[in-house]
């Protein structure tokens, strides 16, 4: 049973209110307001988990966000378990289920710990080093480094929970509730400013709302009270948001932030039901103030990573916020004044200290003298220079240092202790302000880096600025917030504050030790494990840029991005190589401040509201007819329709022979359609396209091709002139609104002389195509008032019609080869239509057929798919399409490209038709063509494009690109796959009715 | 993400904008009469410079408006925004 290490009278800990929680599979209690972290402490819980690399015992370090080693595997199934979570910030709820991350079998017995007693052998980059070779034993080291190294569990089921995304704007935000951000929220929103104050944790406060101390007053009160009635002073102010539990993830250019709400994850398991878990706030603040404070910095010596070692203010916190003794004998290590303030709260609270050890000469501040009255030992300008105990610190051994601080002299002290509070000075927190870009200044009196010049409208205060004394921080907050937003408050113009100030700075980055330094371990990166020796040696093996030794030794590229340990590598980088500070530059803080989860990245964008679908207005006429979908963009097309248990290939096959046989029936609604009018139209569609238009008679379609400036054909499509400035133009369904977004930019940019004007239509049209020798009769039945003679309706023409009193356009053009109609009706006529036609065909068996098929008719035709046969490096001419190039026109897009030198080459890839030997070997589209196989390396001159087998020529065809491919026709080739190679013959493209007979049968 | 004064639509969000590379690259009004070099230099050579440069934005989920911008790229500071086939307001 462990020992009850709680206090009782404390304010912010309800201790009425007992909830049960586990971990590593053990019921324990703690109560509402604790974090995992504090309850854990008060079971007499240190051990949380494994170190990364030498898998050393690890225990709580911190309180907050910083976190380097409580990381655990929170969550109790398997949609909602979450890896790499810090103890310190979870809340406690009744329920909650977590367990240690970085150790196997189990924290108390860790194989992985092997490596500690080897770790002279395993130094930085020990992994890239020995881990490169030889390459196929990677699959074996991955299994059991993965295995051993513990990176946590993620979900592997769907995440059951809601998240969102809001759009906020503000006049002024203010990121974090300390003393400062609170003085900031209230003065601004006080002036009119419409003000939102978030901040990370459950209450407002930060560390100023647990400093009740002699020496800290405002008014007369304590600090801690002073700010307690100003926090309540904020629920009367109108402009003012107040948002806890929300951390600022990201802060970018023009004041864009985003931040992330925890909206359930403190709450019991069943007050969780149907309610939003986490909400992802996206920011546009006119203005912004940074309050969010500073980190305590550890201290680098020998051991300094043992279960019981904890930053000595957050031990101070576990006192006096959480009413939990982190230890009942505790003693302290500092190199500043704020251990002292530590030392008071556990004595005020009834813990012994055995004594505060001190690197700096006797100070006498009013701090360390209040902690002498109590009578708190002091070992004045000595330093801890080892820690024992294994799972857990049982005593540490204290050293005097010499007159210049490199050595350590004298008898060693051993001193027995089951916690050691270290501190090693204040890191402001400028990871906000780095990541809006805003550049850092060096202070070099306590080594720190301050915020200096930003482009953005902010500024820092508090802490996080550099002030770390009461009266400063409350007197500088209150002038530059004044300042800052130009006004004049003067709620806090006359206050009385006491402060304990500093007197005596100073600071060693690597403290000295009694052993030489390759006998020791001073972690630096307490998650990723290194050491100042691992810097020590990326720098002996050459390493100067801070960017490099941190991705060699892995400092700082842990989870916690290093939030503890960048300092000290910095600073141990600079005394190595003899730079200074300011002058070696600071790493890059990137966004997210703390990592998120990727519900609160996506919001409501799953499932279903992923991605926009398109549906034609005949999809469920499709739907119910069994039709399989095919993605094409974000339009679901019918991809075939299977009867019964037809296969793809069956189904496609019984499609292609019927619309070839008799009549098929096509949705093809979903190309682009581009409505363009204008007296300069047809002068428009000669630039764009690479034919002549201009004369182009009313009532008549032609097929276009375009090109991109390069030469290279990029979309095509049958184009209508509907009147003499007024024509419709189709692309390809996929590239519809590029073309668009084309058209507009040249129209805009180029030519903007040009009278014309672009609409898309795509969605305002359904339609439908049929084709094949019985289309013609079931189009007279449809429309009987229209003339179908070839005469009068000839291929490549439209005419107007009206179906049932509704206006349509009927197109014959054909993508099939077949004698063809397509029927364009305003959208929601779409579906009746469609079934009307399908009525009317019945008597000829009109098979409706999908984008399988239309590909597979195609090709029998020899008709190009752009994006399928072609990818961006074909000419018309590698197309064989010569004959769409308009000799007359002065200019089109592309046309200049057309003759570059490297569009002149004969041995360019060129389309051409493949037959296989066998005709029932189907090639595999992708697959590559060779002309030699004996030779190695094989020379790859070219790919199958397309490839199908044709129902309505028995066999196998195929287009493919093949390289001088024009003047290869009845060359044999060779198509090698993994377990055969294929013999192939190159020829012509088209396959089918190469006279065109079938478009007027 | 900045925030992009359209001309026409005024203050928007840059989600609804793309970029559309460098701007006052005229096409040459007679193509045929360049060398291959002169074309290519029209055809494939753009800046990409750390500092201030002039580039073509759309309103793409806007008014689809083009128009011209002047930004710096290592602040992403917009000096100015003018309209397609106006002069640029500063150098
Ligand atoms: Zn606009």
């Amino acid at each position: 049973m462990s020992r009850n290490l709680r206090i009782t009278n404390n304010k912010f800990i309800d201790q009425t209110s007992r909830i049960s929680f586990k971990f590593d599979g053990k019921t324990l209690y703690g109560f509402k307001g604790d974090t995992l972290a504090s309850a854990l402490l008060a079971n007499d819980i240190h051990l949380i988990g494994r170190s990364f690399k030498y898998h050393r015992p690890r225990g709580i370090m911190t309180c907050g966000s910083e976190e380097p080693n409580a990381i655990v595997q929170a969550g109790n199934d398997a949609s909602m378990t979450e890896p790499n979570t810090r103890a310190t910030e979870i809340e406690l709820y009744e329920g909650l289920e977590a367990s240690s991350q970085n150790c196997w079998p189990s924290v108390n017995f860790d194989i992985g710990a092997i490596n500690n007693f080897f770790s002279p052998l395993i130094p930085a980059a020990f992994y890239y080093k020995t881990f490169m070779w030889p390459a196929n034993f990677w699959k074996l080291y991955e299994y059991f480094i993965r295995k051993s190294a513990g990176l946590g569990k993620s979900p592997t089921q769907p995440d059951k929970d809601i998240y969102d995304h809001r759009y906020l704007h503000c006049d002024v935000l203010v990121v974090g509730g300390g003393i400062s951000g609170i003085i900031a929220a209230k003065t601004a929103a006080k002036n009119n400013l419409n003000t939102v104050l978030i901040d990370d944790k459950n209450n407002l406060g930060g560390t100023t709302i647990f400093q009740q101390n002699e020496c800290f007053k405002i008014n007369n009160s304590y600090s801690n009270e002073w700010l307690k009635k100003e926090i309540e002073t904020l629920n009367s102010i109108k402009n003012l948001t107040i948002k806890t539990r929300t951390t600022l993830a990201a802060y970018h250019s023009y004041n864009y932030l985003l931040a992330r709400e925890n909206l359930t994850d403190h709450l019991d398991l069943n007050e969780r039901k149907d309610k939003i878990r986490q909400r992802l706030w996206k920011i546009r603040a006119k203005k912004v103030i940074i309050a969010t404070g500073a980190m305590e910095r550890p201290l680098i010596f020998n051991n300094n990573d043992r279960p019981g070692v904890i930053l000595s203010y957050s031990i101070k916190k576990y006192i006096d916020y959480f009413g939990v003794k982190c230890g009942q004998k505790i003693s302290l290590f500092t190199n500043n004044d704020s251990a002292y303030e530590t030392a008071i709260s556990l004595s005020n609270s009834g813990v012994s200290v055995n004594s505060v050890v001190d690197i700096r000469d006797r100070t006498n501040s009013l701090i360390v003298q209040q902690a002498e009255k109590l009578g708190i030992k002091i070992h004045w300008k000595s330093a801890v220079v080892n820690t024992n105990g294994y799972k857990k610190i049982t005593s540490i051994e204290i050293m005097k240092l010499s007159d210049d601080d490199t050595t350590v002299v004298g008898k060693k002290i051993k001193q027995e202790c089951d916690c050691l509070g270290i501190s090693g000075g204040w890191t402001p927190r400028v990871h906000l302000f780095t990541q809006s870009g805003g550049k850092l200044k060096f202070r070099d009196e306590d080594n720190v880096f301050l915020p200096d010049k930003s482009e953005l409208d902010q500024i820092s205060i508090g802490s996080c600025n550099g002030d770390f004394e009461l009266d400063s921080v409350v007197k500088n907050s209150v002038i530059s917030t004044n300042k800052f937003l130009k006004v004049n408050n003067n709620d806090y113009e006359n206050l009385k504050i006491n402060s304990s100030n500093e007197i005596n700075k100073k600071n060693i980055w690597l403290l000295p030790s009694n052993k030489p330094l390759g006998k020791t371990k001073p972690f630096l990166d307490f998650q990723n494990d290194s050491t100042a020796n691992d810097v020590k040696l990326a720098l002996r093996e050459g390493f100067k840029s801070i960017e490099h030794v941190k991705r060699y030794t892995t400092t700082g590229m842990a989870t916690d991005q290093g939030k503890l340990s960048n300092m000290h590598a910095l600073g141990i980088i600079a005394e190595t190589a003899d730079v200074k500070m300011g002058e070696l530059g600071t790493t890059t803080f990137r966004p997210p401040y703390t990592p998120l989860t990727f519900g609160a990245i996506v919001g409501r964008n799953v499932g279903e509201f992923f991605d926009i679908t398109r549906r034609t207005p005949m999809h469920d006429w499709h739907a119910k007819h069994n039709a399989e979908f095919e993605n094409v963009g974000q339009w679901k097309r019918a991809w075939y329709y299977p009867i019964e248990n037809e296969s793809i290939h069956e189904a496609v096959q019984r499609e292609s022979k019927a619309a070839r046989d008799s009549a098929g029936i096509l949705d093809a609604s979903t190309l682009g359609k581009i409505d363009i009018q204008g007296s300069d139209a047809s002068e428009f569609l000669n630039r764009v396209y690479t034919n002549a238009w201009s004369k182009l008679e009313i009532g008549k379609c032609r097929y276009g091709l375009m090109l991109n400036e390069d030469g290279m054909v990029y979309d095509d499509g049958v184009t209508t002139r509907l009147g003499e400035n007024h024509y419709i133009m189709t692309t390809t369904t996929g590239g519809a609104a590029n073309v668009l977004g084309k058209l507009e930019d040249y129209l805009q940019t180029e030519w903007p002389e040009l009278d014309v004007y672009l609409t898309s239509v795509t969605d305002h049209y359904a339609t439908v195509s049929i084709c094949g020798p019985n289309s013609k009769k079931i189009i007279s039945k449809v429309i009987p008032d229209l003339n179908l003679s070839d005469k009068e309706f000839p291929h490549m023409s439209f005419r107007n019609a009206l179906i049932d009193n509704i206006k349509c356009r009927v197109m014959r053009i054909s993508f099939t080869g077949e004698h063809s109609y397509e029927i364009n009706i305003q959208s929601s006529y779409g579906k009746s239509l469609w079934e009307k036609c399908f009525e009317a065909g019945k008597e000829f068996d009109i098979t409706p057929y999908g984008t399988e098929t239309m590909h597979l008719l195609r090709a029998e035709k020899g008709f190009i798919i752009a994006g399928q046969d072609t990818d961006g490096t074909m000419t018309p001419v590698d197309l064989q399409m010569d004959w769409i190039i308009s000799k007359k026109k002065y200019d089109f897009i592309g046309k200049r490209s057309l003759y570059r030198s490297d569009t002149i080459r004969d041995d360019r890839k060129q389309l051409v038709g493949l037959l296989t030997d066998d005709p029932n070997v189907v090639l595999e589209e992708g697959a590559q063509i060779v002309l030699e196989t004996k030779k190695q390396p094989i020379e790859m001159l070219g790919h199958v494009t397309s490839s199908y087998f044709s129902p309505n020529l028995n066999k196998s065809i195929a287009l493919a690109v093949v390289k001088n491919g024009k003047k290869l026709k009845g060359q044999k080739m060779f198509v090698p796959m993994k377990n055969k190679t294929i013999n192939v013959t190159i020829t012509d493209t088209v396959f089918l009715d190469k006279e065109n007979k079938r478009l007027n049968a | 993400m900045f925030l992009i004064n359209c001309p026409y639509c005024g203050e928007r969000d840059q989600s609804e904008f793309s970029a559309g590379g460098e701007a006052h690259i005229v096409r040459p009004k007679q193509p045929t009469e360049l060398s291959d070099d002169q074309w290519a230099e029209y055809l494939f050579m753009r800046k990409n410079i750390k500092g201030v440069q002039f580039e073509r934005w759309n309103h793409s989920h806007g008014c689809r408006k083009w128009f011209n911008m002047v930004r710096d790229t290592s602040n992403d500071k917009i000096h100015a925004i003018y309209k397609m086939g106006e002069k640029p307001p500063i150098k």
